[in-house]
């Protein structure tokens, strides 16, 4: 069980953004404020998470106006997307092991 | 970590990508809407047209006489405005009692992936219309539907993919028998929204 647990990502052992990945690697981008709506998030939250996944090298960040409005676009790097499969394979296993 | 978290971890990931790619506020009710409309635009339509004779014959100069043709075009204009509405107030609603946000990325790019083939054929039927082809108008009319629905499917349910084949392969036979439109009118965008919106609607329990 441990040796299963090693393969964790540290980065997602959070809910939110285990989940923010979900959706940036189904999706080409996501904004900002879609991506409050969607994960039910309050502002603050979704920052301080995105900030830690930026900073991982996990997500690419995109930001521009509309009209005057601020507009950051979020999207899955490759290491992100490498990593993300990694987790969900580790969480496969963690399966497989308990089933055994 | 214990099994049911991991369950549940992983039932959330399947959850927001789906969420997060398809649009599933789409109301079954609006498809039943549609396809009553529809049945109504083609009613008035047949009666305008063949007043007095039940037998359905292709009459040229029927379609070409403005005085049947400007009406009829009114109503099919008039059924399409109704049938937008009508789904975009219910597609509204639906979302809100779901506590979801209409306009998202995912609802854009349902809009932008139907508004493609249906712009194009809009045009392409005004210009068979400009240049008198009348004959294939209502083909035209279903098989561009059909890809607009077979287009925008991979953006919300994937039931809508077997709507729109339908219609393209009803658009299709269309053309092999011109003069039939208004029966291929009824069928394609009358009984198969019916059909189509009460599976939805009771399949997803809306």
């Amino acid at each position: 069980m441990k040796v299963s647990l090693e393969q964790f990502d540290k980065a997602f052992e959070n809910r939110i953004r285990l989940q923010i990945m979900s959706v940036l690697v189904a999706n080409e981008n996501y904004d900002f404020n879609s991506l409050k709506e969607l994960l039910n998030v309050t502002d603050g939250n979704l920052a301080s998470h995105l900030k830690a996944l930026e900073k991982e090298e996990y997500i690419t960040v995109n930001k521009s106006f509309v009209g005057r409005k601020p507009n950051t676009q979020y999207a899955a790097s490759n290491k992100g997307r490498e990593a993300f499969k990694k987790h969900l394979e580790a969480l496969e296993n963690l399966i497989k092991q308990q089933k055994q | 970590m214990r099994e049911n978290d991991i369950y549940s971890e992983l039932s959330s990931i399947r959850s927001l990508m789906e969420r997060s790619t398809k649009f599933i506020s789409l109301s079954g009710l609006s498809g039943i809407m549609a396809g009553i409309y529809a049945l109504i635009g083609a009613f008035i339509g047949y009666k305008l047209v063949y007043t007095g004779n039940s037998v359905l014959v292709y009459r040229d100069f029927y379609v070409n006489n403005p005085v049947v043709w400007w009406p009829l075009f009114l109503i099919a204009a008039g059924v399409l405005v109704l049938s937008l509405a009508t789904g975009a107030w219910l597609t509204i609603r639906q979302a809100r009692k779901k506590g979801e946000n209409f306009w998202n990325p995912v609802s854009r790019r349902l809009l932008l992936s139907l508004a493609v083939p249906l712009i194009t054929g809009g045009l392409f039927i005004l210009i068979l219309i400009f240049r008198g082809y009348y004959g294939i108008i209502s083909s035209a009319c279903l098989v561009f539907y059909g890809l607009a629905l077979v287009y925008g499917s991979q953006f919300t349910f994937t039931d809508v993919r077997w709507l729109g084949f339908c219609e393209i392969f009803l658009g299709l036979l269309a053309a092999f028998i011109p003069g039939y439109g208004i029966v291929f009118w009824v069928i394609g965008f009358g009984l198969l929204h019916i059909l189509y919106g009460s599976i939805m609607h009771f399949k997803y329990k809306q």
